[in-house]
């Protein structure tokens, strides 16, 4: 099974390519860039100003039956699920979609200064940890693993960049 | 055995319910959800929650009336209402009537988990992680903490014994000697490893960035500062503050230091509140730490209260006979990485592994031998693929000590190495009879695993 990574309103092609190359060095499998063509303007909230992620999947879930593999969506637009004021990604859990927005990845967006090095640290473990719920995986209680949760970038800082050894064990075709 | 914590969601919008159902879901809580008032006491009076999250306004009874009349069943039950930021006064209300407390929708995910987390801590409900594994007798060392020599295991040994404690640990040792490892064997093997162990290198952080790094700011305190951002030791609430490099802080950010290490409370920078913060201090340096105090460089106060529990790493070539396993364990690291197959290591190469003098320690093992991956052609690691500065004559003059008494001591230790330490052999390369070299061994306390 590959791993097919869709920019949606994306358009850091530099960031892309490093993801390409880490998830490379990371999967056994194939990492492939498919583009969609999916509008996602109808899930913009005007109230909140950010797109309402649970309906972007939906929407990807018809338009991908001729891939075979997990199908990572990312995205620059700023995501939120109803209950929450935002999130940094969702994930189908056991399945086969999940999106990961970078909007809040920046360094940017909290002290100004931008880091491109730690935009890219922020987006693997990201990424990681939205497939990892692809692959069936909730939250670990070990802050080294990349599937412990996250709901502030202090804590997408502190958590580790990898899965531990327990959580690899469910990912197909990782090597690390 | 392992018990999820239950959570019952209450709010008679869809689209709350599943994304607060697939939030909870994620983080390893059993959850169920009810559209109403009605089918949520329903679903009490046949099974009790740990936690409930109900909407405060819903069609038919409020989340108030289910609260009253879930207190009436249980007057222990907890309960957290969500509101819309119109009826806070409502949900005040709702507090007076027993209520944990109350959320705004929509809820911010870090103070949603913290809430939550406090709430199950109130009520001593431990959240338990069927992933981790703990086995009491033994150290649980990080994956990439390696070595069974006599000085390893003595401070597996230390680690053993300060671990469960919250005593102040000061690690010492050589650069690139682990002492990182070791803190984070500390924590894991401590009752805080369910909370981060926070890492902060203090040597690499100019002083004004090293105050926001360890106290956080908050909003619009400096120009670009958009959002508050937690500091180093509020993250480290519950768990772990590790300080790398204690000896480079300066004298005014010293002062700083040991006022939260006494009082666990600052605020962030900008920021009036004061924040609380439970955390276990560990630090380390590969300075002398007396000279500094002595020179006025550290201020005697602050060392003394770091100095409680001292745990000093040798450096690797006081530990020789851990080398073969760390080279497996860099081999295996590399070839999984490069995606290489794994190599074995000739009979010179590990030779020469085995008398350098590794000034860089383990750090320095670990580059050779990824050098040796990179540039290797074979499926085995030669001399010629070792970094070129390895290939130094391990009896070269030392900067230090060049008495005759080490480089004699150096001498019985390599040939007693050659020999496996068979003393008739050993005795016999080095001309002396076998009395004469078990003095020198005694005399020079040399040992087995030392070679």
């Amino acid at each position: 099974m590959d791993i097919y990574l869709t920019p949606l309103k994306f358009y850091n092609q530099l960031l892309l390519q490093n993801l390409v190359a880490e998830f490379s060095k990371r999967f056994s499998c194939k990492i492939n860039v498919v583009d969609l063509k999916v509008n996602i303007d109808d899930f913009f909230s005007i109230d909140r100003q950010q797109y309402y992620s649970t309906q972007i999947l939906a929407e990807v879930l018809n338009l991908t039956d001729h891939l075979n593999g997990k199908v990572l969506l990312l995205t620059d637009v700023d995501l939120f699920v109803p209950a929450l004021t935002f999130i940094f990604g969702e994930a189908q859990l056991n399945g086969k979609h999940a999106i990961v927005s970078v909007c809040r990845l920046h360094e940017e967006f909290y002290s100004g200064i931008s880091d491109e090095k730690l935009l890219l640290e922020r987006t693997i473990k990201e990424a990681l940890h939205e497939l990892g719920h692809n692959y069936g995986l909730r939250h670990c209680l070990d802050w080294d693993c990349v599937m412990h949760s996250s709901n502030g970038i202090e804590e997408v800082d502190i958590k580790g960049n990898s899965y531990c050894t327990t959580c690899s064990k469910a990912i197909e075709g990782y090597r690390w | 055995m392992n018990r999820k914590n239950k959570i019952l969601i209450v709010d008679d919008e869809k689209i709350v319910r599943e994304s607060l159902y697939h939030w909870f879901d994620e983080e390893n809580y059993y959850v169920e959800t009810a559209e109403d008032g009605e089918i949520a006491l329903s679903k009490y009076s046949k099974e009790k929650f740990d936690l409930l999250l109900v909407d405060m306004k819903m069609p038919g009874m409020s989340g108030l009336d289910l609260l009253i009349k879930i207190k009436a069943i249980d007057k222990d039950a907890l309960i957290i209402l969500i509101t819309a930021y119109s009826s806070v006064p409502t949900a005040i209300t709702a507090l007076k009537n027993g209520a944990y407390d109350y959320v705004t929708k929509p809820v911010d995910p870090d103070e949603l988990a913290h809430i939550v987390k406090n709430a199950l801590q109130q009520k001593s409900l431990k959240i338990e992680n069927t992933m981790l594994k703990e086995n009491l007798e033994e150290v649980i060392k990080p994956d990439n903490l390696i070595g069974e020599s006599f000085q390893m295991k003595k401070i597996y040994e230390l680690v053993h014994s300060v671990a469960k404690t919250d005593t102040t640990v000061l690690i010492r040792g050589e650069s690139g000697t682990g002492k990182e490892l070791i803190a984070k064997a500390i924590h894991i093997n401590s009752n805080r490893k369910y909370s981060p162990i926070i890492t902060v290198n203090c040597g690499a952080l100019a002083e004004t960035l090293l105050e926001s790094e360890l106290f956080g700011h908050e909003k619009g305190s400096f120009t670009g500062a958009q959002f508050k951002r937690k500091g180093k030791f509020e993250m480290a609430d519950g768990g772990t503050i590790f300080l790398d490099e204690i000896g480079s802080v300066s004298l005014r950010m010293q002062i700083e230091l040991l006022r939260v290490l006494e009082s666990k409370q600052f605020n962030r920078v900008g920021g009036n509140d004061l924040i609380k913060s439970d955390f276990r201090i560990i630090t380390a340096t590969n300075e002398p730490l007396e000279e500094l105090v002595k020179a006025g460089k550290f201020r005697e106060d602050l060392y003394y209260r770091l100095n409680v529990f001292t745990i000093v790493i040798p450096p690797l070539r006081e530990r020789r006979n851990d080398i073969p396993l760390l080279v497996d364990f860099f081999i295996g690291k590399f070839s999984t990485v490069m995606n290489k197959k794994k190599k074995k290591v000739s009979k010179e190469a590990s030779d020469f592994l085995m008398d350098y003098d590794w000034r860089g320690n383990v750090r320095e093992l670990e580059n050779a031998v990824e050098r040796a991956m990179v540039v290797g052609k074979t499926d085995t690691i030669e001399v010629d693929d070792l970094p070129f500065h390895v290939s130094k004559n391990v009896f070269e003059l030392d900067e230090g000590d060049n008495s005759l008494s080490s480089m004699e001591k150096k001498y019985i230790q390599k040939i007693l190495n050659e020999c496996s330490w068979n003393i008739s052999k050993a005795a016999q390369i080095l001309g002396i009879d076998r009395a004469t070299l078990y003095n020198k061994i005694s005399k020079y306390d040399l040992r087995k695993d030392e070679y």
